[in-house]
């Protein structure tokens, strides 16, 4: 424990301007304990005046060594602990772990199986986007819109509730399939919250889009061209709206992403409010494929048959010999993978959010990677709020949408 | 001047002073209950009916909390800043009259502490003397978001006071004197928010700057600076900067009715039999209510302004249009003439 400390402002020094060193600009240690750092990010900042000269980010205090964990579990019970890492994206988290198993193991997934995953992570992006934006009118000072977007979010952790009585730690997909079917209920309450969200859509432009005060302090804040983008690895909403349609649902379609029809908002201003407006738009584009997967949401089974990898359903259990050997074997011991390393990518609500899985036979993970899209946009933090006020690195900070669960493993 | 009148100097000013800090206590209350209204929550409701004891309760634990003084801070100043901030915004309300002369007890007694020949001038001079307050506690704090906070009430005074100044030249040339009292008489017939709905615009603006209230909450900016000028400050020493934010809140609502919206008149009020002269300062409050829940409503909507941009449309934009209302009134007033 004794390697692990925090970096004090003297080791940064080299990160800084001479000036500062000489007293002429200041240096303000925003963070870890700042209201608006969304959780636990520490800025350097370099300032003068109110002006920002230099932004040093700085993560790890949220690290919680979870990577590390799930090699000590069997491929199984290592997935319960993905869900905390990106905690406002649980299913997309569980997803893509189970889609790097799958893909190791040559698991087909059933087509009910594959279009529920769709609804609930389509569901997710939402909540995620809905609380990123009440967050961040919030740093803007625009309360109430806060209060009405976590009112929201509350209806889809409802519907989590009813599929997997979890809230958000669900851990409802699994590695060939679903941990059980949904209730009957389920298509009504998803229907129900699809067709009363658009209003509340429609509200959150009325308080922020009509608003001058809310534009003047958005437009032409924290800019970043494409270039900048793709050199830094930053993806989603926020490449998105530096002008470039990159989607991994569309690029390298994953879970039947491929059957729907939904289009990839994009903007060229690269600016708050344009990464404002493009994830306003996707949540209608998520709204949209949510729709289309469940006016044709099949019939049939939700796992995999795989008896090797997936265990049997609890019914079978009491009557059949062989699915209790199997479930006895799975939960005790794990199944045994081939030899080999997979990645795959999914999109987030804030990016590509991927899975490296190396396997050495074992029934335990020799290694897990998660590629994470905050890690990646938090470094583009200098470019966006050089020459910004302060009240700017707020909005900033707001708009690349970071979740430090998601930085720091 | 007989015993009689200092006592009834003495009665009034402990009136205004117990009426301001009450009015604060409930004024905290009515803002948390409105914004929990706007926001779909409940807001307080458990500390006595309507959560009527819940000023009450805050209170004591601010006074039982314990105070803090940075090491480094400069202990003078530190604990100086927060009563230079609450005496001006507990005396500025004296020359605002709260009724015409009634009377009462026998005597005649007028419904204002003081009829001051140059009222608007002393308003003008304390509200400004409390931004020093603000800025000496970001001074002292020794604390670097304090810093920012108060040099941004700086910037942010000098450009509102000069546009404030000459919205307050307008009711003086339509009423011809500096005297509140003048100044309300002379509405009888009209509040001059109807002859100048410009200069009245650009005053309640800038009382939002002059308050620190959203959304020119700038010195403050939780987000931003996470308390700003205050935010070293705890217990008592904290409460003395809240409390004068909000009575500086009442007390701007009672100076913009007083101006422009009738001051204690209202059509018909003092045709009322035998009540009628006695109904002002109810009128007074109803308008100061009314002023109050825009304050709060604004706080509920609007996203905060950048201080930049609080500079440049102070001085780009106010200032001009204040000073062209002055123009206009000055016409308008000649050619009445």
């Amino acid at each position: 424990m004794t390697n692990i400390r925090e970096v004090s402002v003297d080791e940064l020094r080299h990160l800084v301007s001479e000036r500062a060193l000489q007293g002429e600009t200041m240096l303000l240690n925003m963070g870890p304990q700042h209201p608006s750092t969304h959780g636990v990010l520490r800025l350097l900042l370099e300032l003068d005046g109110e002006i920002v000269v230099n932004c040093i980010p700085d993560i790890g205090f949220l690290h919680t060594g979870v990577e590390k964990s799930m090699e000590s579990k069997t491929y199984q019970k290592a997935e319960v602990m993905t869900d905390r890492l990106d905690y406002l994206n649980p299913i997309g988290n569980n997803l893509v772990y189970c889609l790097a198993v799958e893909k190791l193991l040559d698991l087909d997934v059933p087509p009910r199986a594959q279009a529920i995953r769709v609804i609930l992570a389509e569901l997710t992006r939402i909540g995620s986007h809905l609380l990123w934006l009440g967050t961040s009118a919030l740093d803007l000072a625009a309360m109430s819109v806060f209060l009405y977007t976590m009112r929201e979010r509350e209806k889809i952790l409802d519907i989590f509730e009813m599929v997997s009585g979890q809230r958000m730690m669900t851990t409802y997909i699994r590695p060939g399939g679903l941990w059980r079917d949904v209730p009957v209920e389920f298509e009504d309450a998803v229907y129900k919250f699809i067709d009363e969200l658009p209003r509340e859509i429609e509200k959150y432009h009325d308080l922020l889009d009509e608003n001058e005060l809310f534009l003047d302090r958005t437009k032409g804040v924290a800019v970043i061209t494409k270039e900048e983008c793709l050199a830094y690895g930053v993806t989603g909403p926020v490449l998105r709206a530096a002008g470039m349609a990159y989607d991994i649902r569309k690029a390298i379609p994953y879970s039947g992403y491929d059957q729907y029809d939904f289009n990839i908002p994009t903007r060229t201003e690269g600016d708050v409010y344009a990464r404002y407006a493009v994830r306003m738009d996707e949540m209608d584009e998520s709204l949209k494929i949510i729709r289309q997967a469940l006016d044709k949401l099949p019939y049939g089974p939700v796992r995999s048959n795989n008896r090797k990898y997936v265990p049997p359903p609890r019914s079978e259990i009491g009557v059949s010999m062989e699915a209790l050997i199997h479930h006895f074997k799975l939960w005790t011991e794990g199944f045994y993978p081939p030899r080999g390393s997979v990645y795959v990518a999914t999109e987030s609500p804030r990016g590509e959010l991927g899975v490296f899985l190396e396997s050495d036979g074992s029934p335990k993970p020799y290694r897990v990677h998660y590629r994470t899209p905050t890690f990646a946009n938090l470094q583009v933090m200098p470019i966006l709020t050089r020459g910004q006020f302060i009240a700017d690195v707020v909005a900033a900070i707001g708009s690349i949408d970071i979740v430090l669960g998601d930085a720091d493993r | 001047m007989d015993g009689a009148m200092i006592l009834e100097w003495v009665l009034k000013s402990v009136f205004i002073l117990l009426f301001m800090t009450a009015g604060f206590a409930y004024t905290t209350l009515f803002e948390r209950r409105m914004i929990a209204k706007f926001q779909a929550r409940i807001g307080p409701n458990r500390a006595g009916p309507w959560g009527l004891l819940q000023p009450v309760a805050d209170g004591l634990k601010l006074i039982f909390k314990e105070e803090l003084i940075p090491a480094h801070a400069d202990k003078v100043m530190f604990v100086l800043a927060p009563v230079i901030t609450v005496i001006p915004s507990l005396i500025v309300t004296a020359v605002v009259p709260w009724g015409g002369v009634v009377d009462l007890f026998g005597r005649k007694v007028p419904l204002y502490l003081a009829d001051v020949n140059v009222g608007l001038l002393y308003i003008m001079a304390v509200t400004s003397i409390s931004v020093y307050g603000i800025t000496l506690a970001g001074w002292a704090s020794n604390n670097k978001y304090a810093t920012l906070g108060g040099l941004r009430s700086t910037a942010q005074m000098i450009s509102y006071e000069i546009a404030m100044g000459f919205c307050f030249v307008v009711p003086v040339l339509l009423a011809g004197s500096l005297s509140l009292v003048d100044i309300v008489e002379a509405q009888k017939k009209i509040w001059f928010i109807f002859l100048q709905p410009g200069a009245a615009i650009i005053l309640a603006i800038t009382m939002y700057a002059e308050v620190n209230r959203a959304p020119f909450d700038m010195p403050e900016a939780e987000q931003e600076l996470t308390a700003g000028y205050h935010s070293e400050y705890s217990g008592m020493k904290f409460a003395l900067f809240f409390m004068a934010e909000y009575i500086k809140m009442i007390a701007v609502s009672m100076i913009f009715a007083t101006l422009f919206l009738g001051g204690y008149h209202f059509p018909f009020v003092d045709q009322i039999p035998v009540i009628g002269p006695y109904l002002g300062p109810f009128v007074l409050l109803a308008k100061t209510l009314v002023l109050l829940f825009g304050f709060i409503w604004v706080r509920a909507t609007l996203p905060r302004i950048r201080y930049d941009r609080l500079m440049a449309f102070g001085w780009k934009v106010l200032f001009p249009l204040s000073l062209l209302s002055v123009l206009v009134t000055a016409a308008m007033v000649l050619l009445v003439k």
